[in-house]
Protein backbone atom coordinates (compact mmCIF):
# COMPACT_ATOMS: atom_id res chain seq x y z
CA UNK A 1 0.00 0.00 0.00
CA UNK A 2 2.98 2.58 0.99
CA UNK A 3 4.78 1.58 -1.97
CA UNK A 4 1.47 2.55 -4.16
CA UNK A 5 1.01 5.43 -2.38
CA UNK A 6 5.09 6.64 -3.10
CA UNK A 7 4.45 5.55 -7.09
CA UNK A 8 1.03 7.67 -6.99
CA UNK A 9 3.18 10.57 -5.50
CA UNK A 10 6.04 10.18 -8.41
CA UNK A 11 3.74 10.37 -11.05
CA UNK A 12 1.46 13.18 -9.83
CA UNK A 13 5.02 14.92 -9.90
CA UNK A 14 6.16 13.95 -13.48
CA UNK A 15 2.55 15.12 -14.50
CA UNK A 16 2.09 18.25 -12.86
CA UNK A 17 5.73 19.28 -13.89
CA UNK A 18 4.77 18.21 -17.48
CA UNK A 19 1.48 20.36 -17.24
CA UNK A 20 3.58 23.12 -16.30
CA UNK A 21 6.34 23.06 -18.40
CA UNK A 22 4.37 24.19 -21.44
CA UNK A 23 7.84 25.32 -23.45
CA UNK A 24 9.31 21.87 -23.10
CA UNK A 25 5.87 20.13 -24.09
CA UNK A 26 5.95 22.80 -27.44
CA UNK A 27 9.72 22.07 -28.07
CA UNK A 28 8.99 18.25 -28.51
CA UNK A 29 6.05 18.29 -30.26
CA UNK A 30 7.92 21.09 -33.01
CA UNK A 31 11.11 19.05 -33.51
CA UNK A 32 8.92 15.86 -34.99
CA UNK A 33 6.50 17.93 -36.67
CA UNK A 34 9.87 19.26 -38.67
CA UNK A 35 11.30 16.25 -39.47
CA UNK A 36 7.89 15.23 -40.81
CA UNK A 37 7.24 18.38 -42.68
CA UNK A 38 10.55 19.88 -43.93
CA UNK A 39 12.27 16.82 -44.12
CA UNK A 40 9.35 14.20 -45.14
CA UNK A 41 7.98 16.84 -47.47
CA UNK A 42 11.38 17.42 -48.88
CA UNK A 43 12.61 14.40 -49.65
CA UNK A 44 8.63 13.26 -51.19
CA UNK A 45 8.87 15.69 -53.89
CA UNK A 46 11.45 13.22 -55.37
CA UNK A 47 10.90 10.13 -54.28
CA UNK A 48 8.30 7.35 -53.03
CA UNK A 49 9.04 4.42 -50.21
CA UNK A 50 7.30 1.08 -50.78
CA UNK A 51 4.56 3.14 -53.05
CA UNK A 52 3.93 5.10 -50.17
CA UNK A 53 4.45 9.34 -50.11
CA UNK A 54 7.67 9.47 -47.80
CA UNK A 55 5.36 12.13 -45.41
CA UNK A 56 3.00 9.35 -44.87
CA UNK A 57 5.93 6.66 -44.13
CA UNK A 58 7.65 8.56 -42.18
CA UNK A 59 4.82 9.59 -39.96
CA UNK A 60 5.40 6.13 -37.75
CA UNK A 61 8.83 7.42 -37.44
CA UNK A 62 8.47 10.70 -36.66
CA UNK A 63 6.00 8.73 -33.59
CA UNK A 64 8.53 6.72 -32.43
CA UNK A 65 11.55 9.66 -32.50
CA UNK A 66 9.15 11.77 -29.94
CA UNK A 67 8.97 8.48 -28.14
CA UNK A 68 12.83 7.82 -28.23
CA UNK A 69 14.27 11.36 -27.71
CA UNK A 70 11.86 12.45 -24.68
CA UNK A 71 12.17 9.10 -22.98
CA UNK A 72 15.59 8.74 -23.38
CA UNK A 73 16.06 12.26 -21.95
CA UNK A 74 13.38 12.15 -19.63
CA UNK A 75 15.47 8.96 -17.61
CA UNK A 76 18.59 10.97 -18.09
CA UNK A 77 17.52 14.01 -16.44
CA UNK A 78 17.59 12.43 -12.58
CA UNK A 79 21.24 13.28 -12.99
CA UNK A 80 20.25 16.70 -12.70
CA UNK A 81 17.57 15.54 -10.13
CA UNK A 82 20.02 13.95 -8.12
CA UNK A 83 22.04 17.51 -7.76
CA UNK A 84 19.86 19.88 -6.99
CA UNK A 85 15.96 18.22 -7.33
CA UNK A 86 13.28 16.29 -5.92
CA UNK A 87 14.90 13.13 -6.29
CA UNK A 88 17.25 13.60 -2.79
CA UNK A 89 13.93 13.58 -1.30
CA UNK A 90 12.60 10.38 -3.09
CA UNK A 91 15.77 8.69 -2.43
CA UNK A 92 15.59 9.22 1.54
CA UNK A 93 11.97 8.32 1.64
CA UNK A 94 11.15 4.82 3.16
CA UNK A 95 10.22 3.99 -0.55
CA UNK A 96 11.84 0.85 -2.54
CA UNK A 97 14.43 1.27 -5.00
CA UNK A 98 12.04 -1.20 -7.21
CA UNK A 99 9.02 1.28 -6.68
CA UNK A 100 10.63 4.71 -7.23
CA UNK A 101 12.20 2.99 -10.88
CA UNK A 102 8.41 2.00 -11.00
CA UNK A 103 7.15 5.80 -10.70
CA UNK A 104 9.57 7.09 -12.37
CA UNK A 105 8.31 4.39 -15.45
CA UNK A 106 5.19 5.45 -15.31
CA UNK A 107 5.85 9.48 -15.23
CA UNK A 108 8.23 9.17 -18.10
CA UNK A 109 5.66 7.21 -19.95
CA UNK A 110 2.66 9.45 -19.15
CA UNK A 111 4.88 12.18 -20.31
CA UNK A 112 5.84 10.60 -23.69
CA UNK A 113 2.63 9.21 -24.64
CA UNK A 114 0.62 12.89 -23.90
CA UNK A 115 3.10 14.11 -26.45
CA UNK A 116 2.31 11.49 -29.01
CA UNK A 117 -1.41 11.79 -28.70
CA UNK A 118 -0.75 15.22 -29.66
CA UNK A 119 1.21 13.84 -32.25
CA UNK A 120 -1.68 11.60 -33.28
CA UNK A 121 -4.13 14.51 -33.13
CA UNK A 122 -1.98 16.61 -35.84
CA UNK A 123 -1.60 13.56 -37.75
CA UNK A 124 -5.71 12.79 -38.09
CA UNK A 125 -5.77 16.48 -39.35
CA UNK A 126 -2.45 15.73 -41.68
CA UNK A 127 -4.93 12.89 -42.99
CA UNK A 128 -8.29 14.23 -43.16
CA UNK A 129 -6.42 17.70 -45.52
CA UNK A 130 -4.94 14.88 -47.42
CA UNK A 131 -1.21 15.62 -46.36
CA UNK A 132 -0.41 12.15 -45.42
CA UNK A 133 -2.63 10.12 -47.71
CA UNK A 134 -1.19 7.19 -46.74
CA UNK A 135 -1.99 7.04 -43.11
CA UNK A 136 -4.84 5.06 -41.65
CA UNK A 137 -6.86 5.98 -38.64
CA UNK A 138 -8.75 3.14 -37.22
CA UNK A 139 -9.71 1.98 -33.91
CA UNK A 140 -7.63 -0.86 -34.35
CA UNK A 141 -4.27 1.08 -35.99
CA UNK A 142 -4.62 3.49 -33.66
CA UNK A 143 -4.88 0.64 -30.57
CA UNK A 144 -1.84 -1.05 -32.10
CA UNK A 145 -0.03 1.71 -32.37
CA UNK A 146 -0.41 3.09 -28.87
CA UNK A 147 0.31 -0.15 -27.75
CA UNK A 148 4.06 -0.38 -29.69
CA UNK A 149 4.39 2.92 -28.23
CA UNK A 150 3.21 2.42 -24.69
CA UNK A 151 5.68 -0.43 -24.78
CA UNK A 152 8.91 0.76 -26.54
CA UNK A 153 8.47 4.11 -24.75
CA UNK A 154 8.71 2.07 -20.92
CA UNK A 155 11.98 0.48 -22.51
CA UNK A 156 13.43 3.62 -23.97
CA UNK A 157 12.85 5.44 -20.50
CA UNK A 158 14.32 2.32 -18.57
CA UNK A 159 17.56 3.45 -20.98
CA UNK A 160 17.52 6.64 -19.97
CA UNK A 161 16.73 5.74 -16.10
CA UNK A 162 19.57 3.21 -16.53
CA UNK A 163 22.29 5.64 -17.57
CA UNK A 164 21.17 8.47 -15.41
CA UNK A 165 21.37 6.43 -12.40
CA UNK A 166 24.92 5.38 -12.79
CA UNK A 167 26.40 8.99 -14.03
CA UNK A 168 27.56 11.05 -11.50
CA UNK A 169 27.54 14.34 -13.60
CA UNK A 170 26.10 15.50 -16.72
CA UNK A 171 29.56 15.69 -18.57
CA UNK A 172 28.41 12.29 -20.60
CA UNK A 173 25.02 13.82 -22.09
CA UNK A 174 26.24 14.74 -25.18
CA UNK A 175 27.55 11.72 -25.73
CA UNK A 176 24.45 9.60 -25.01
CA UNK A 177 23.18 11.59 -27.40
CA UNK A 178 25.84 10.92 -30.08
CA UNK A 179 26.24 7.59 -29.84
CA UNK A 180 23.00 6.43 -28.23
CA UNK A 181 20.32 8.00 -29.33
CA UNK A 182 20.87 9.06 -32.66
CA UNK A 183 21.98 5.68 -33.77
CA UNK A 184 18.74 4.29 -32.42
CA UNK A 185 16.66 6.70 -34.23
CA UNK A 186 18.35 6.33 -37.82
CA UNK A 187 19.35 2.63 -37.67
CA UNK A 188 15.83 2.14 -36.85
CA UNK A 189 13.65 2.27 -40.21
CA UNK A 190 12.16 5.23 -38.88
CA UNK A 191 13.31 8.08 -42.10
CA UNK A 192 13.81 5.24 -44.90
CA UNK A 193 12.24 1.42 -45.58
CA UNK A 194 14.64 -1.36 -44.44
CA UNK A 195 13.48 -3.77 -47.02
CA UNK A 196 16.19 -3.09 -49.68
CA UNK A 197 19.61 -2.33 -47.34
CA UNK A 198 22.93 -2.69 -47.92
CA UNK A 199 24.20 -5.61 -46.50
CA UNK A 200 26.57 -3.55 -44.35
CA UNK A 201 23.99 -1.63 -42.72
CA UNK A 202 20.85 -4.53 -42.87
CA UNK A 203 22.66 -5.96 -39.39
CA UNK A 204 22.54 -2.83 -37.17
CA UNK A 205 19.19 -2.31 -38.08
CA UNK A 206 18.29 -5.67 -37.42
CA UNK A 207 19.83 -5.55 -33.81
CA UNK A 208 18.03 -2.56 -32.88
CA UNK A 209 15.08 -3.14 -31.05
CA UNK A 210 13.55 0.33 -32.26
CA UNK A 211 13.23 -1.31 -35.36
CA UNK A 212 10.67 -3.62 -34.15
CA UNK A 213 8.85 -0.35 -32.79
CA UNK A 214 8.44 1.09 -35.97
CA UNK A 215 7.91 -1.90 -38.47
CA UNK A 216 4.74 -2.42 -35.95
CA UNK A 217 3.37 0.57 -36.29
CA UNK A 218 3.86 1.48 -39.70
CA UNK A 219 2.18 -2.18 -40.09
CA UNK A 220 -1.13 -1.19 -37.97
CA UNK A 221 -1.08 2.50 -39.65
CA UNK A 222 0.11 2.25 -42.97
CA UNK A 223 -0.65 -1.68 -43.44
CA UNK A 224 2.52 -2.56 -44.49
CA UNK A 225 5.81 -4.21 -42.58
CA UNK A 226 8.72 -6.33 -42.88
CA UNK A 227 7.46 -8.65 -40.09
CA UNK A 228 4.50 -9.87 -38.94
CA UNK A 229 3.17 -7.73 -36.33
CA UNK A 230 3.11 -10.08 -33.38
CA UNK A 231 6.54 -10.71 -34.05
CA UNK A 232 7.35 -7.31 -33.80
CA UNK A 233 5.49 -6.61 -30.31
CA UNK A 234 6.21 -9.60 -28.95
CA UNK A 235 10.71 -8.15 -29.63
CA UNK A 236 9.76 -4.98 -28.14
CA UNK A 237 8.18 -6.21 -25.25
CA UNK A 238 10.60 -8.95 -24.47
CA UNK A 239 13.06 -5.47 -24.73
CA UNK A 240 11.15 -3.14 -22.55
CA UNK A 241 11.01 -6.22 -19.44
CA UNK A 242 14.98 -6.84 -20.21
CA UNK A 243 15.49 -3.08 -19.34
CA UNK A 244 12.89 -2.82 -16.53
CA UNK A 245 15.28 -6.01 -14.96
CA UNK A 246 18.28 -4.23 -15.58
CA UNK A 247 16.87 -0.95 -14.87
CA UNK A 248 15.38 -2.16 -11.30
CA UNK A 249 19.15 -3.59 -10.64
CA UNK A 250 20.54 -0.32 -11.29
CA UNK A 251 18.94 1.85 -9.19
CA UNK A 252 19.53 -0.64 -6.01
CA UNK A 253 23.16 0.23 -7.35
CA UNK A 254 22.53 4.04 -7.67
CA UNK A 255 25.74 6.30 -7.54
CA UNK A 256 25.09 9.65 -6.04
CA UNK B 1 21.60 0.44 22.93
CA UNK B 2 22.56 3.53 21.19
CA UNK B 3 19.54 5.05 18.82
CA UNK B 4 22.81 5.60 16.20
CA UNK B 5 26.34 3.84 16.48
CA UNK B 6 28.82 4.33 14.32
CA UNK B 7 32.31 2.25 13.90
CA UNK B 8 34.66 3.25 12.26
CA UNK B 9 32.82 4.95 9.61
CA UNK B 10 35.06 6.10 7.37
CA UNK B 11 34.75 7.78 3.79
CA UNK B 12 37.43 8.58 1.21
CA UNK B 13 37.32 10.35 -1.91
CA UNK B 14 40.04 10.10 -4.95
CA UNK B 15 42.66 11.55 -3.10
CA UNK B 16 40.99 13.18 0.61
CA UNK B 17 39.51 11.35 3.33
CA UNK B 18 36.42 13.28 4.12
CA UNK B 19 35.15 11.02 7.11
CA UNK B 20 37.93 9.33 8.99
CA UNK B 21 37.05 6.42 11.65
CA UNK B 22 34.19 7.98 13.11
CA UNK B 23 33.06 6.39 16.26
CA UNK B 24 30.02 8.12 17.43
CA UNK B 25 27.17 6.84 20.34
CA UNK B 26 24.20 8.51 20.27
CA UNK B 27 21.45 8.72 22.52
CA UNK B 28 17.52 8.50 21.84
CA UNK B 29 15.92 11.62 22.62
CA UNK B 30 19.01 13.42 22.52
CA UNK B 31 20.28 16.66 20.35
CA UNK B 32 23.30 15.85 18.91
CA UNK B 33 25.84 18.32 17.27
CA UNK B 34 28.18 17.99 14.74
CA UNK B 35 29.79 20.91 14.52
CA UNK B 36 33.26 22.00 12.31
CA UNK B 37 33.87 24.06 9.53
CA UNK B 38 32.96 23.55 5.80
CA UNK B 39 34.60 20.63 4.31
CA UNK B 40 35.20 18.96 7.92
CA UNK B 41 32.78 16.10 6.53
CA UNK B 42 29.86 16.76 8.23
CA UNK B 43 27.61 16.48 5.53
CA UNK B 44 29.18 13.73 4.31
CA UNK B 45 28.64 11.60 7.56
CA UNK B 46 25.11 12.55 7.06
CA UNK B 47 24.68 11.75 3.90
CA UNK B 48 26.24 7.82 4.90
CA UNK B 49 24.05 7.63 7.79
CA UNK B 50 20.32 8.40 6.02
CA UNK B 51 21.82 6.13 3.09
CA UNK B 52 22.84 8.23 0.37
CA UNK B 53 26.49 7.77 -0.03
CA UNK B 54 27.85 4.00 0.81
CA UNK B 55 30.59 4.69 3.38
CA UNK B 56 34.25 3.29 1.92
CA UNK B 57 34.85 1.04 5.19
CA UNK B 58 33.05 0.48 8.66
CA UNK B 59 29.98 1.05 9.30
CA UNK B 60 26.98 2.37 11.40
CA UNK B 61 23.74 1.31 13.18
CA UNK B 62 20.30 3.55 13.00
CA UNK B 63 17.72 2.85 15.15
CA UNK B 64 19.43 -0.77 15.12
CA UNK B 65 19.44 -1.14 11.75
CA UNK B 66 22.66 -1.37 9.55
CA UNK B 67 22.85 1.54 6.72
CA UNK B 68 25.31 -0.43 4.57
CA UNK B 69 22.80 -3.73 4.79
CA UNK B 70 19.10 -2.32 5.62
CA UNK B 71 18.80 0.99 4.44
CA UNK B 72 15.02 0.36 3.62
CA UNK B 73 14.38 0.11 7.31
CA UNK B 74 17.26 2.90 7.98
CA UNK B 75 14.99 5.17 5.88
CA UNK B 76 11.71 4.57 7.64
CA UNK B 77 13.08 5.84 10.95
CA UNK B 78 14.46 8.90 9.71
CA UNK B 79 13.80 12.18 8.19
CA UNK B 80 16.18 14.64 7.23
CA UNK B 81 16.63 18.37 6.08
CA UNK B 82 18.65 18.83 3.40
CA UNK B 83 21.35 21.75 3.04
CA UNK B 84 20.67 22.31 -0.73
CA UNK B 85 17.72 22.57 -2.08
CA UNK B 86 15.56 19.39 -2.30
CA UNK B 87 12.26 20.62 -3.19
CA UNK B 88 10.33 21.03 -6.71
CA UNK B 89 9.96 24.66 -7.49
CA UNK B 90 8.02 23.95 -10.63
CA UNK B 91 5.06 22.41 -7.70
CA UNK B 92 3.75 24.88 -5.03
CA UNK B 93 4.44 24.74 -1.56
CA UNK B 94 1.40 22.89 -0.35
CA UNK B 95 2.14 20.35 -3.47
CA UNK B 96 5.52 19.70 -1.93
CA UNK B 97 4.37 18.69 1.66
CA UNK B 98 1.88 16.71 0.28
CA UNK B 99 3.95 14.63 -2.18
CA UNK B 100 5.98 14.48 0.97
CA UNK B 101 3.17 12.62 2.99
CA UNK B 102 2.65 10.29 0.52
CA UNK B 103 6.32 9.53 0.07
CA UNK B 104 5.86 8.46 3.76
CA UNK B 105 2.54 7.11 4.05
CA UNK B 106 1.09 9.40 6.17
CA UNK B 107 -2.65 8.77 6.41
CA UNK B 108 -4.72 11.72 4.73
CA UNK B 109 -6.24 13.65 7.72
CA UNK B 110 -2.76 13.17 9.57
CA UNK B 111 -1.49 14.76 6.24
CA UNK B 112 -3.32 17.90 6.19
CA UNK B 113 -3.04 18.49 9.72
CA UNK B 114 0.88 18.01 9.83
CA UNK B 115 0.79 20.59 6.47
CA UNK B 116 -0.62 22.98 8.08
CA UNK B 117 0.90 22.92 11.45
CA UNK B 118 4.42 23.12 10.15
CA UNK B 119 3.28 25.85 7.34
CA UNK B 120 2.18 27.67 10.45
CA UNK B 121 5.09 27.02 11.91
CA UNK B 122 7.59 28.30 9.25
CA UNK B 123 5.21 31.23 8.65
CA UNK B 124 4.47 29.78 4.79
CA UNK B 125 0.91 29.36 5.16
CA UNK B 126 -0.21 32.41 3.16
CA UNK B 127 2.30 31.39 -0.02
CA UNK B 128 1.51 28.11 0.40
CA UNK B 129 -0.39 27.76 -3.00
CA UNK B 130 2.53 30.08 -4.69
CA UNK B 131 5.31 27.87 -7.26
CA UNK B 132 8.55 26.91 -4.95
CA UNK B 133 10.20 28.95 -7.75
CA UNK B 134 8.50 32.18 -6.59
CA UNK B 135 10.17 31.46 -2.77
CA UNK B 136 13.01 33.73 -1.84
CA UNK B 137 16.06 31.64 -0.61
CA UNK B 138 14.93 31.86 3.13
CA UNK B 139 11.09 30.68 2.46
CA UNK B 140 12.43 27.87 0.60
CA UNK B 141 14.37 26.83 3.29
CA UNK B 142 11.40 27.41 5.59
CA UNK B 143 9.68 25.02 3.42
CA UNK B 144 12.52 22.03 3.47
CA UNK B 145 12.59 22.28 6.80
CA UNK B 146 8.91 22.29 7.26
CA UNK B 147 8.37 19.14 5.05
CA UNK B 148 11.10 17.03 6.98
CA UNK B 149 9.92 17.74 10.42
CA UNK B 150 6.50 16.68 8.73
CA UNK B 151 6.26 13.04 9.26
CA UNK B 152 8.29 13.45 13.07
CA UNK B 153 10.40 10.51 12.29
CA UNK B 154 11.98 8.88 14.97
CA UNK B 155 15.30 10.35 14.12
CA UNK B 156 15.87 13.78 12.28
CA UNK B 157 18.95 15.15 10.55
CA UNK B 158 19.15 18.56 10.30
CA UNK B 159 22.21 19.77 7.86
CA UNK B 160 22.95 22.92 8.01
CA UNK B 161 19.05 23.73 9.44
CA UNK B 162 18.96 27.39 9.63
CA UNK B 163 21.52 28.36 7.12
CA UNK B 164 20.54 31.68 5.81
CA UNK B 165 17.79 32.63 7.52
CA UNK B 166 16.97 35.62 9.64
CA UNK B 167 16.94 35.39 13.62
CA UNK B 168 13.88 35.40 14.31
CA UNK B 169 13.02 32.57 12.22
CA UNK B 170 15.90 30.57 13.49
CA UNK B 171 14.64 31.22 16.98
CA UNK B 172 11.33 30.01 16.03
CA UNK B 173 12.80 26.46 14.68
CA UNK B 174 14.93 26.37 17.39
CA UNK B 175 12.45 26.19 19.75
CA UNK B 176 10.06 23.97 17.49
CA UNK B 177 13.39 21.61 17.53
CA UNK B 178 13.55 21.30 21.23
CA UNK B 179 9.68 20.41 21.72
CA UNK B 180 10.15 18.01 19.41
CA UNK B 181 13.09 16.12 20.86
CA UNK B 182 10.90 16.64 24.12
CA UNK B 183 7.71 15.59 23.15
CA UNK B 184 8.23 13.18 21.18
CA UNK B 185 11.54 11.99 22.54
CA UNK B 186 12.83 12.57 18.94
CA UNK B 187 16.52 12.40 18.26
CA UNK B 188 17.99 14.85 16.35
CA UNK B 189 21.27 15.13 14.60
CA UNK B 190 22.42 18.58 13.88
CA UNK B 191 25.39 19.95 11.59
CA UNK B 192 26.31 23.61 11.95
CA UNK B 193 28.98 25.59 11.77
CA UNK B 194 26.77 28.62 13.75
CA UNK B 195 28.28 27.94 17.40
CA UNK B 196 25.34 29.90 19.21
CA UNK B 197 22.96 27.12 17.03
CA UNK B 198 24.85 24.10 18.43
CA UNK B 199 25.36 25.92 22.21
CA UNK B 200 21.83 26.63 22.78
CA UNK B 201 20.20 23.64 20.69
CA UNK B 202 22.53 20.48 21.72
CA UNK B 203 22.64 18.17 24.83
CA UNK B 204 26.08 16.64 23.41
CA UNK B 205 28.19 18.29 20.48
CA UNK B 206 31.04 16.63 18.63
CA UNK B 207 33.81 18.94 17.40
CA UNK B 208 34.09 17.11 14.00
CA UNK B 209 37.97 18.99 11.81
CA UNK B 210 39.90 16.75 8.94
CA UNK B 211 37.29 13.99 9.08
CA UNK B 212 37.69 13.19 13.10
CA UNK B 213 36.59 13.92 16.43
CA UNK B 214 38.59 16.47 17.91
CA UNK B 215 36.27 16.55 21.00
CA UNK B 216 32.94 15.51 22.15
CA UNK B 217 30.80 16.20 25.16
CA UNK B 218 28.16 18.80 26.17
CA UNK B 219 28.70 22.40 24.98
CA UNK B 220 28.71 23.49 29.12
CA UNK B 221 31.40 20.98 29.98
CA UNK B 222 33.51 21.34 26.58
CA UNK B 223 33.62 25.51 27.67
CA UNK B 224 34.94 24.37 31.02
CA UNK B 225 37.17 22.05 29.89
CA UNK B 226 38.85 25.22 27.64
CA UNK B 227 39.39 26.47 31.72
CA UNK B 228 37.98 30.03 32.48
CA UNK B 229 37.46 33.66 30.80
CA UNK B 230 39.60 34.61 27.97
CA UNK B 231 41.18 37.86 27.93
CA UNK B 232 41.86 38.68 24.26
CA UNK B 233 44.71 41.52 23.69
CA UNK B 234 45.26 43.53 20.51
CA UNK B 235 48.51 45.84 20.10
CA UNK B 236 51.29 46.38 17.97
CA UNK B 237 54.13 44.81 19.99
CA UNK B 238 53.39 43.04 23.02
CA UNK B 239 55.89 41.32 25.36
CA UNK B 240 54.25 38.09 26.11
CA UNK B 241 57.35 37.05 27.88
CA UNK B 242 55.98 38.85 30.90
CA UNK B 243 52.98 37.16 30.83
CA UNK B 244 54.99 33.57 31.06
CA UNK B 245 55.37 33.39 34.92
CA UNK B 246 51.90 34.79 35.81
CA UNK B 247 50.66 31.87 38.16
CA UNK B 248 46.67 32.02 37.14
CA UNK B 249 47.35 32.46 33.51
CA UNK B 250 46.73 28.89 31.91
CA UNK B 251 47.18 29.61 28.43
CA UNK B 252 48.42 31.77 25.98
CA UNK B 253 48.07 31.88 22.40
CA UNK B 254 48.72 34.08 19.57
CA UNK B 255 45.74 33.74 17.23
CA UNK B 256 45.34 36.14 14.26
CA UNK B 257 48.12 38.17 14.97
CA UNK B 258 46.91 38.75 18.56
CA UNK B 259 47.05 37.31 21.74
CA UNK B 260 44.52 35.13 23.46
CA UNK B 261 45.14 34.63 27.15
CA UNK B 262 42.86 31.98 29.59
CA UNK B 263 42.35 32.37 32.94
CA UNK B 264 40.14 32.18 35.72
CA UNK B 265 38.87 35.46 37.21
CA UNK B 266 40.06 37.79 34.10
CA UNK B 267 38.06 40.67 35.58
CA UNK B 268 40.75 40.67 39.08
CA UNK B 269 43.79 40.11 36.91
CA UNK B 270 43.21 42.43 33.89
CA UNK B 271 45.24 45.50 35.89
CA UNK B 272 48.08 43.44 36.42
CA UNK B 273 48.10 41.94 32.74
CA UNK B 274 47.48 45.46 31.08
CA UNK B 275 50.53 46.91 33.15
CA UNK B 276 52.93 43.95 32.45
CA UNK B 277 51.94 44.51 28.86
CA UNK B 278 52.31 48.02 28.25
CA UNK B 279 50.29 49.98 25.19
CA UNK B 280 47.43 48.10 23.75
CA UNK B 281 44.89 48.73 21.14
CA UNK B 282 41.64 46.67 22.01
CA UNK B 283 40.42 44.56 24.78
CA UNK B 284 38.13 42.30 24.97
CA UNK B 285 37.15 39.64 27.87
CA UNK B 286 34.73 37.30 27.91
CA UNK B 287 33.19 33.72 28.95
CA UNK B 288 34.84 31.07 26.75
CA UNK B 289 32.46 30.20 23.85
CA UNK B 290 32.61 26.88 21.59
CA UNK B 291 34.61 29.30 19.08
CA UNK B 292 37.01 28.94 21.91
CA UNK B 293 36.71 25.37 22.38
CA UNK B 294 37.17 24.81 18.80
CA UNK B 295 40.30 26.90 18.77
CA UNK B 296 41.74 25.22 21.79
CA UNK B 297 42.04 22.15 20.30
CA UNK B 298 42.47 22.79 16.85
CA UNK B 299 45.11 25.86 16.95
CA UNK B 300 42.67 27.46 14.72
CA UNK B 301 39.52 29.42 14.74
CA UNK B 302 36.82 28.14 13.06
CA UNK B 303 36.18 31.11 10.84
CA UNK B 304 36.13 29.90 7.52
CA UNK B 305 32.90 29.82 5.53
CA UNK B 306 31.34 31.46 8.67
CA UNK B 307 28.93 34.43 7.51
CA UNK B 308 28.81 35.92 10.88
CA UNK B 309 32.54 35.98 10.33
CA UNK B 310 35.11 35.45 13.33
CA UNK B 311 36.10 37.06 16.05
CA UNK B 312 38.93 39.40 14.17
CA UNK B 313 36.40 40.94 12.61
CA UNK B 314 33.83 41.37 15.38
CA UNK B 315 36.57 43.11 17.20
CA UNK B 316 38.06 44.96 14.56
CA UNK B 317 33.79 46.34 14.80
CA UNK B 318 34.22 46.83 18.19
CA UNK B 319 37.29 48.62 18.33
CA UNK B 320 36.17 50.99 15.46
CA UNK B 321 33.15 52.20 17.32
CA UNK B 322 35.35 53.49 20.10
Amino acid sequence: MSELKGIYALWYRELKVFLRERSRVISSIINPLLWLVIFGGGLGSAVSFDGFDVMSFIYPGVLIQTALFSSVFFGVYIVWDKKVDFMKEVLVAPMRRTSLFIGKIIGGSTDTLLQILILFMIGIVFTVVGITPGVHFTVFSVAVSLGFLLVATMGLVSIGLIIGSQMESPEGFQLIISFLVFPLFFLSGALFPITSLPVWLAPFTFVNPVTYAVDGIRGALLGTSKFPLLFDFSLVCAFTIVLILIGTYAFKKMKL
Amino acid sequence: MYIIETKNLTKKFEKMTAVDNLNLQINEGEIFGLLGPNGAGKTTTLLMLVTLKPPTSGTATINGFDIVKQPDKVRKSIGIVFQDPSSDEILTGYENLKLHGWLYDMPDDLREQRIKEVLDLVELSDRKNDRVKKYSGGMRRRLELARGLMHHPKILFLDEPTLGLDPQSREHIWKYIEDLAKEKNMTIIITTHYMDEADKLCDRLAIIDKGKIVVLGSPKQLKKDVGGDIIRLKAKSLDIDVLQNLPYIKDISPCDGEICLTLEDATTHLQEILKLVGKVDAVEIRSPTLDDVFLHYTGRAMREGSPEGGWAEKMMNASEKK
